[in-house]
């Protein structure tokens, strides 16, 4: 049965069974790679992508729980890779290897959506379902607030 | 073997051997020892485009140190471009024309700081040549500055780009005979410079091993024993083949021989590679595999039965003496006060956040691989001779990986993925899940320590008695598993004895980060806080006492280059060097003034090794139910003169810390052979809510710039386990923290 799915706001129909995680999906099936693989089970975060805004792990979600859904991913996040967030983790060079950095970048982004001025307790909790193997916290967690007083900034504009 | 004539075998088999894990050559010799003809060229590494834009070529493997950054950064930095005008691409593998491309033992610094700078003033050289040929006017009176060359006295100038397609018909200058700059001058080394790759991956784009994507490609999976090296005996492959997707379905004989040492590369682990047209088809018809193994001797293997005989081997005299000085028994014997002490580590994994794989494609004869190796030119020699193919048919691209640590030192899984190519008419991505990822990893070892130090009436350290209970058979030390004869403090306490005994092992091991040393310095910085402590001391002044003896002569003429028995070398601790981060972290963190509160404390720690030092001072507080909680941690470094793009650096030092810290809750253990970690769950890593407060400083000092992949990450163990101490007068000797009563809050 092929599923109807709204990627980036792009329309896309896929034929694969609907307990296929949406991870593999993306990757192999619409060529969007910037969702990583990293546990297959929830516990690291580098798979996340939005759906309606919320930050899921896509390695759990089942595509056909998502059919219709607005899904964002990394590539969809922003058209010119400015967002907030993007720009605070380019200026701030958070990145090691990068490999997680896809997800921390989704999940900093739901987060700075429903509380704008996070506290450094509001990063723990958002953010450690996102695990950095190379260990760029300290980094992350700057970025999220330098990319909280940049869209504060652009709000008062 | 054939990767024996590589210089940097020589890094792995120090890692995994036992012998000096620091020592290096000379960087230009490391470069001309890959083959006696090699001279590296500008022409190799430079291409200037008609509108100036450069091109830099990054030589070595890339999985998250900035190596793409800090190697090309230090040739456009004596080519005398801008940076923002530089492109960075990743090399081929082809160390004829590059050198070594291997990325381990924080050795690309060292390695590449003086030839990389040449190559760039040599391309320099080569557009002033060029410049004062076109102009007609002595090379003396050329200047150059942010890609042009000009002529002062006649007032002309002229862009690289201009310049370049001249410049390529000259003959190179010879590496030596450049002149390089006055750092002072130094406009891109020492500022900090954006990783090349880092808007594409913000953006998403595919970069690393796992996004390789090529027309046709089908996708595999291996299911290997549950024990290693356990081999198939019969297995339902004519009922997996018919499920869906699924294409191939082959049986990997293997090439291991389980036996007390295992080597580094032992070898192709036996299993059954499926291949479907979607990973996810491969995995699902993975859970239909019905296997019946032959789990072979690996099966009898327990961590019980491992700390049974460690204990026994502890009691026992030791088999070998590595190092040994002075009347330790007597001095030991005639101590006002010896101090006992058993320590005792777990085996744990690398966990990269990217699992192992790669992708390859047999066609007509030729292999063409996408490599995530950190040391893909042993990879291509493994693959070689496991395939029976010439080196010269295959071609390797270097992948930015998703972290390595170590573990894409060892090339299984590139070898896997070619095995199964040469099967397939159709390139093949290969993936490890999650639970392949930790089952099959090259494990670090576990170790077991017996300590004895003795402290006479004046609270000065006089003996100290080292016995390493490790792996491997009566010759080899497992993979990672071996231990230097300088190691840290061998030469200083006025006697000391360094033994080992082993056990076997039959289990792939490996280089974790800062190999050896990631267990060695805990092992030996908290014993020294232990005696600090008993002699009614500080830890701190303690310490600075013992590196102010004079240190023994080394016992082998190993680092000796001019026989006189002194200490020499860039491999050989510099006890000024060493107390110099010990005093500098101590006055960042307020050492002297530390409150002793309970349930609060402050632990010191420092190492050296991988030619660099740090100390590490960690604040902690553990609550009722002895969780920890780190505050901070202050680190000093010393890796040379020159930080050369110091935000990656910063960011690689608060990286270690972090992953040290995350060490002190990781264990692997077996039962009947088999594994019991499977994924984050049960082999955790430091997550955001956990992170202390880092400060990382510098101590620059004369000496040549040296790497920080590696020697920020020993001392985070015993600063924090010496900090536990400091709070709660419980003295960590087993690790992982809970098997010592002890949690991450």
């Amino acid at each position: 049965m092929p599923i109807k799915l709204n990627v980036n706001n792009v329309a896309a129909t896929v034929d694969v069974p609907p307990d296929t995680p949406l991870l593999w999906v993306l990757r192999d099936v619409l060529n969007l790679e910037g969702a990583k693989y990293g546990c297959g089970i929830g516990l690291c975060g580098a798979c996340t992508v939005l759906v309606g805004g919320r930050a899921v792990r896509s390695c759990m979600t089942h595509v056909g729980s998502v059919a219709g859904e607005p899904i964002t991913t990394i590539e969809g996040l922003s058209p010119d890779g400015l967002h907030p967030v993007q720009v605070a983790w380019e200026t701030l060079d958070v990145p090691q290897c990068g490999y997680c950095q896809a997800g921390q970048i989704m999940s900093a982004a739901a987060l700075l959506q429903r509380t704008p001025h996070p506290t450094d307790a509001d990063i723990d909790s958002a953010m450690s379902g996102n695990l950095c193997r190379c260990g760029t916290y300290t980094r992350i967690r700057q970025a999220i607030h330098q990319a909280a007083e940049a869209g504060a900034a652009a709000r008062t504009k | 073997m054939r990767v024996t004539r590589r210089s940097f075998l020589r890094l792995t088999a120090l890692a995994g051997g036992g012998f000096a894990l620091n020592l290096y050559q000379s960087p230009l010799g490391e470069a001309q020892r890959i083959g006696t003809d090699i001279e590296l060229t500008p022409k190799a590494f430079i291409r200037i485009a008609p509108d100036g834009v450069v091109t830099i070529m990054a030589r070595a493997s890339e999985s998250g140190q900035g190596m793409r950054n800090m190697l090309p950064m230090l040739i456009a930095e004596e080519l005398d471009v801008d940076w923002k005008d530089v492109r960075v691409l990743q090399a081929e593998l082809n160390e004829k024309i590059y050198g070594p491309q291997f990325s381990g033992g924080s050795a690309n610094t060292p390695m590449g700081w003086e030839p990389m700078r040449r190559v760039g003033a040599a391309g320099r050289q080569l557009l002033i040549t060029a410049a004062s040929q076109t102009w007609g006017v002595p090379e003396t009176e050329c200047t150059t500055k942010s890609g042009r060359v000009s002529h002062a006295a006649s007032g002309r100038s002229m862009g690289y780009g201009e310049l370049a397609a001249k410049a390529a018909t000259l003959p190179a200058p010879a590496l030596s005979s450049v002149k390089l700059k006055d750092p002072k001058d130094y406009h891109i080394v020492g500022h900090s410079q954006t990783g090349v790759d880092t808007h594409a991956i913000v953006t998403g784009k595919p970069l690393f091993g796992i996004d390789v994507q090529l027309p046709g490609m089908l996708y595999a999976a291996i299911e290997k024993a549950p024990v290693f090296a356990g081999k198939v005996k019969s297995a339902n492959i004519d009922q997996v083949k018919t499920l869906p997707g699924v294409r191939h379905v082959l049986v990997i004989d293997g090439g291991i021989t389980p036996a007390a040492f295992t080597p580094w590369e032992p070898g192709m682990e036996p299993g059954i590679a499926i291949v479907a047209d979607t990973w996810w088809q491969a995995q699902q018809a993975r859970k239909q595999l019905k296997v019946d193994w032959d789990l072979g001797p690996a099966v009898a293997q327990s961590a019980d039965g491992f700390s049974k005989r460690a204990t026994e081997l502890l009691a026992a005299p030791p088999a070998s003496t590595l190092r040994k000085y002075g009347d330790v028994d007597g001095a030991l014997k005639s101590s006002a006060k010896v101090v006992e002490a058993t320590y005792q580590y777990p085996f744990i994994a690398h966990v990269t956040l990217e699992p192992q794989g790669a992708t390859a494609h047999w066609k007509d004869g030729k292999l063409e691989m996408w490599s995530t190796s950190t040391l893909p030119v042993d990879g291509r020699g493994l693959v070689a001779t496991t395939l029976g193919i010439q080196e010269s048919d295959i071609t390797t691209h270097m992948m930015r990986s998703g972290g390595s640590f170590g573990r894409r030192l060892q090339n299984d899984y590139l070898v896997e993925a070619a095995w199964i190519a040469k099967r397939v008419d159709a390139p093949v991505k290969l993936l490890w899940s999650r639970e392949d990822d930790i089952a099959h990893d090259p494990f670090r070892p576990g170790g077991t320590v017996g300590l004895k130090g003795g402290l006479d009436a004046q609270g000065k350290l006089v003996a100290w008695r080292h016995h390493f209970v490790t792996f491997g058979d009566e010759k080899h030390s497992t993979s990672g598993g071996g231990i230097g004869q300088n190691t840290y403090p061998a030469g200083f306490p006025p006697a000391y004895g360094l033994y080992t005994s082993v056990q076997p092992l039959s289990l792939r091991t490996g280089a974790l980060r800062a190999p050896g040393d990631n267990a060695y310095c805990w092992v030996a910085q908290s014993f020294l806080d232990e005696l600090a402590h008993a002699a009614g001391r500080d830890p701190l002044e303690f310490q600075l006492e013992l590196l102010s003896n004079k240190q023994s002569p080394w016992s082998s003429g190993e680092h000796d280059p001019v026989g006189d028995h002194e200490p020499s070398g860039p491999s050989v601790l510099i006890p000024e060097r060493f107390k110099g981060v010990l005093e500098l972290v101590a006055e960042k963190s307020g050492w002297a003034h530390r409150s002793k509160t309970p349930g609060r404390g402050m632990g010191i720690a420092a190492w050296f090794c991988h030619l660099g030092y740090f100390a590490e001072v960690a604040d902690v507080s553990v609550d009722s139910q002895n969780k920890v909680t780190v505050h901070q941690i202050w680190a000093a470094g010393d890796v040379g003169s020159q930080i050369i793009n110091p935000a990656a650096a910063e960011n690689i030092s608060f990286g270690g810390i972090v992953e040290g810290m995350g060490h002190m809750g990781q264990e692997i253990t077996l039962e009947e052979g088999k594994v019991q970690q499977s994924n984050f769950q049960n082999h955790p890593l430091i997550r955001m809510r956990q992170v202390p407060k880092i400060e990382v400083y510098w101590r620059k000092t004369d000496y040549a710039p040296t790497g920080l992949g590696e020697p920020t990450l020993p001392p985070t163990l015993p600063a924090i386990s010496n900090a536990i101490f400091a709070a709660t007068g419980k003295r960590i000797r087993t690790l992982p923290l809970q098997r010592s009563g002890f949690s991450w809050a």
